[in-house]
């Protein structure tokens, strides 16, 4: 594959994961909280094309899972009574990107049985459908932290390198400051400090801000040097010698010199802050059951017993290292065509 | 080495210090005789530890880890059968009690000695609970010995005879002496007199300064890594065939830190016995019991009570507005009640320990069969009685399903859960499911363990929490600090000058009276009220108790765990191997 074939593979496929991320509600079977008190560590349900009686069915089709008496967390299929998969069924009722409501769902079974494409977890959950639905609360702190991380850094970067003197000075001993700040100890003393009381959606919004807050000092160095060199090229004096005012100049000759770098900057970001997120809530501290999280998931694998008995369980870590890899081949392009002078 | 030590021995014909050779018994030394199966000498006994023990000066220690070794490197006066539950005679020989219950007699076994050859007599037992009686220095053990207020007083009769007098008569009086360790006074006066005491006995301390009855006395200490104990030749217990005990050579702790460490070295071979498995790695060893060499045991639900405990604390003097609003909910009975009611207890026993662990629907453990009440009601989960209840203290349902109360206030509450134990949180996962059934809105917050006892016993800050107790002693007095409303560890509602409500009254009394009822009938209809008492207002909300379980190599013999700690290695003066790392017969020593 050339290089640009593999960056529009790569794309493609950010954008598919984003979208099933986006229409989580559609795509998934159960609710994220529900538990099946009765199924805790049930492998993924097998899809079936063909029946015992050696019938091919291009409808797939599953068995209704049951426990095998005098076991745990052991489970056969009960072959009586085979469950056709449908699809476009109704289910709970969600709302697409929080704003249009709708109990269409991609997929389901007819009850009792039930249709786990990624196993459940030890209280019986779907993971398939927390997968997609944490999805929703890492990605999003991923690319909100971002936003705030580049919005500040283009700020910072630009009064800095545009006005320079002692606002540079400061603004980028600063900048270094937070550079050797060992960040998750940061995260840790600020998440002790948050009330008690606090709601999911708020101790979202504080990871977020957080996180976002304390990455600006990077993209606001790499800001600077591109406004420093922009704005000693001849066409911005000329304009000066015009009488252009500051904001004019910036706007119009400094800041287009900057996007390429801050887009490879978003690139490499997002993945960074959806880490740091599954970091945060890997250790138990960003968003608190039951509300699903990639960093949630995955904590589950700090039991022992979990990591080397369920596989299915570590199904988000895939999703994380897919998504990372897909945003760092896009960071590289831009990083390419950016040295090669196209953007 | 041990064959030189025991050539020393014949040939000298003196007690040899050095060498940890199991020593004849000797002429006039009283030694107890216990009836375990007879082993062969021989052979190290591995066990993991979750952190390294803080001292080993038995009157200042009072983390579980250092407990643990000191337990083993000394002995008590009267000892708690850990398999019957029972108490026996250890150091004393026997014991006589007054008619008022107030005065005991103990009489010693003649002629023993200290792990360093010294003998052991009245003075050392006298010394020892000078030591634990002495205000200054803060004992653990204490709080024990002060009965009626007073402190317990301790004579010397004679050498071999010592007067214990209660201020006022104290059921079960007995039970109190278990694991208070007896020290040596020619080791530890001078540090005591010298009023260093809390100094002595660190684990730093040359391990000759260091001596006591119990079956091994102190090897090594590696820091970091383990502390081992070798046999002490002079210990006081012997087999059928007059065998001295213990038959292992030594004892060696590891510090292996939590439990999924403790695990993998279990599976490695590195350890021999491992206690409090969790039920998921109970589950994981036992699919390769076969092919390990190990067996497994489960015990049966432990004396441990998990529960949910509302704040129902005075706040008036902390500026907490926001609980108190919500405490009117918390203090009305049917709120407590219709919570209860709505628990999937079976699901907590089915998700938290993988089916082994009993309900809870009061405070003490079906596996305590002697305190048990077995008339308390065991209600089945009814969200539509939980409703029903809801409704008649006033609350109502918004169109979304919330609830609200008459107020019109939301039902939304936090509960603290501790980040270091898994098992509570998920109990807390559950609990959230359950009660937004009902409507309530709940958040869990998992907090590092300190920071849930800081809230829940000293600022108050906490809505709920869910908690555990139990699991010491099976006697209900060592459980009447939770109870008494002046207890240290009435955690629903601390430091009340008075009790707060009637039935906290009648709790009071009805310990009290069966702190100085003298026989086991009477005071077990007293404990019994106490438990319809709590199980009808619940002041906690009981939820379930684990099964001990716990693992051991299958030629571990005389390995007999219980339920009461220390659950595993109680009987390690019996303990041997089979085969493989012990050879001698015992019998040819």
């Amino acid at each position: 594959m050339t290089s640009k074939r593999k960056v529009v593979a790569a794309v493609i496929f950010l954008l598919a994961l984003h979208l099933a991320i986006l229409l989580a509600g559609f795509i998934s079977p159960y609710q994220p909280a529900t538990q099946n008190r009765d199924f805790p560590y049930l492998p993924p349900t097998h899809l079936h094309f063909v029946d015992a009686r050696g019938h091919l069915h291009f409808r797939p089709f599953i068995y209704q899972s049951v426990a095998r008496p005098d076991s745990l967390y052991e489970y056969t299929e009960d072959r009586e009574h085979a469950y056709p998969v449908h699809f476009f069924v109704s289910g709970f009722e969600y709302k697409i990107a929080g704003w249009f409501p709708s109990r269409t769902h991609w997929f389901g079974v007819d009850a009792p049985a039930q249709i786990f494409l990624a196993g459940t977890d030890g209280y019986g959950r779907d993971q398939f459908s927390r997968i997609l639905f944490g999805g929703q609360i890492s990605l999003a702190a991923g690319l909100l932290a971002t936003v705030i991380s580049l919005l500040l850094g283009l700020c910072v970067g630009c009064a800095s390198g545009f006005y320079g003197g002692w606002i540079d000075e400061s603004a980028m001993r600063l900048a270094e400051l937070f550079l050797v700040l060992p960040w998750l100890y940061v995260l840790l003393a600020v998440r002790a400090f948050l009330p008690l009381h606090i709601s999911p959606a708020q101790t979202f919004l504080l990871l977020v801000a957080v996180i976002g807050t304390i990455g600006w000092a990077r993209p606001a160095r790499l800001v600077r040097g591109i406004v420093l060199s922009a704005k000693s090229r001849k066409y911005v004096t000329a304009s000066r010698g015009f009488g252009a005012s500051d904001a004019y100049i910036l706007r119009r000759h400094v800041l287009p010199h900057t996007y390429g770098t801050l887009l490879t900057q978003a690139a490499v970001l997002v993945p960074q802050y959806v880490i740091a997120e599954v970091t945060l809530s890997f250790f138990g501290l960003g968003l608190s059951e039951p509300m699903p999280s990639w960093g949630n998931l995955l904590a589950n694998l700090q039991q022992y017993n979990v990591l080397v008995s369920y596989w299915w369980m570590f199904a988000p870590a895939l999703a994380l290292v897919l998504i990372s890899l897909g945003y760092l081949a896009v960071a590289n392009a831009f990083q390419q065509r950016l040295q090669s002078g196209s953007i | 080495m041990r064959r030189l030590g025991c050539v020393a021995l014949l040939l000298a014909s003196v007690p040899c210090i050095a060498s940890s050779v199991p020593q004849p018994p000797q002429r006039g030394e009283e030694l107890q005789i216990t009836d375990n199966e007879i082993g062969y000498y021989g052979g190290a006994l591995a066990v993991g530890q979750r952190s390294e023990p803080k001292t080993l000066n038995p009157a200042t220690a009072a983390d579980a880890p250092s407990r643990e070794v000191i337990g083993r490197l000394t002995a008590d006066l009267i000892h708690i059968n850990r398999a019957s539950q029972q108490t026996e005679p250890a150091l004393a020989k026997s014991w006589t009690v007054s008619k008022d219950g107030r005065v005991f007699t103990v009489n010693l076994r003649h002629g023993l000695h200290f792990s360093d050859g010294q003998p052991f007599d009245a003075d050392d037992v006298v010394f020892s609970f000078a030591v634990y009686l002495d205000e200054k220095l803060h004992s653990p053990q204490r709080d024990l010995l002060v009965v009626g207020g007073k402190p317990i007083n301790v004579q010397k009769v004679n050498q071999y005879t010592v007067r214990f007098t209660l201020a006022q008569p104290y059921a079960a009086a007995e039970r109190i002496f278990d694991s208070l360790a007896m020290m040596p006074r020619h080791l530890l006066e001078k540090s005591y007199n010298e009023g260093k005491f809390a100094q002595a006995w660190t684990l730093n301390t040359p391990p000759a300064d260091i001596a006591g009855m119990g079956p091994f006395r102190l090897k090594e200490y590696v820091p970091g890594q383990k502390i081992v104990l070798e046999r002490n030749p002079y210990f006081w217990k012997a087999d059928r065939n007059k065998n001295r005990l213990p038959y292992l050579d030594e004892l060696v702790f590891l510090f292996v830190g939590n439990e999924d460490a403790q695990v993998l070295r279990f599976q490695a071979g590195d350890t021999d016995i491992i206690s409090r498995l969790s039920a998921e790695n109970y589950v994981l060893l036992s699919k390769e019991a076969q092919t390990r060499g190990i067996e497994l045991f489960d015990l049966g639900p432990s004396l441990e009570y998990n529960f949910l405990v509302f704040n129902l604390n005075d706040l008036a003097s902390k500026k907490l507005d926001e609980i108190s609003a919500k405490q009117a909910w918390f203090k009305d009975l049917k709120f407590r009640q219709a919570v209860s009611f709505a628990i999937d207890r079976d699901g907590i026993v089915k998700l938290v320990y993988a089916g082994r662990g009993s309900a809870l629907w009061g405070n003490v453990s079906p596996s305590n069969k002697f305190w048990v009440d077995q008339a308390l009601p065991h209600p089945a989960r009814s969200v539509d009685h939980a409703r029903e209840l809801l409704k008649s203290a006033g609350f109502s349902w918004r169109g979304d399903g919330q609830l609200v109360d008459p107020h019109s206030h939301t039902v939304e509450f936090s509960i603290l859960a501790s980040t270091s134990n898994a098992q509570r949180t998920k109990m807390a996962t559950i609990i959230q499911d359950d009660l937004s059934q009902l409507g309530m809105n709940v958040h869990i917050v998992p907090l590092e363990f300190r920071a849930v006892i800081d809230r829940v016993f000293q600022t108050y800050d906490y809505e709920a929490s869910i908690m555990a107790l139990g699991g010491g002693d099976a006697d209900p007095n060592p459980e009447i600090n939770v109870w008494l409303s002046s207890g240290g560890t009435h955690l629903w509602h601390l430091g009340e000058a008075k009790p707060a409500t009637d039935w906290e009254a009648q709790i009071d009394q009805l310990m009290q009276k069966q702190m100085v009822a003298l026989n086991y009938k009477e005071r077990k209809q007293l404990y019994d009220q106490v438990q319809e008492i709590i199980a009808a207002n619940l002041p906690y909300v009981f939820l379930a108790t684990p099964n001990i379980l716990v693992g051991a190599k299958k030629n571990l013999a005389n390995f007999k765990p219980a339920i009461l700690e220390p659950t595993t290695p109680w009987n390690v003066e019996q303990l041997y191997y089979r085969n493989g790392n012990g050879s001698s017969p015992g019998a040819t020593q």
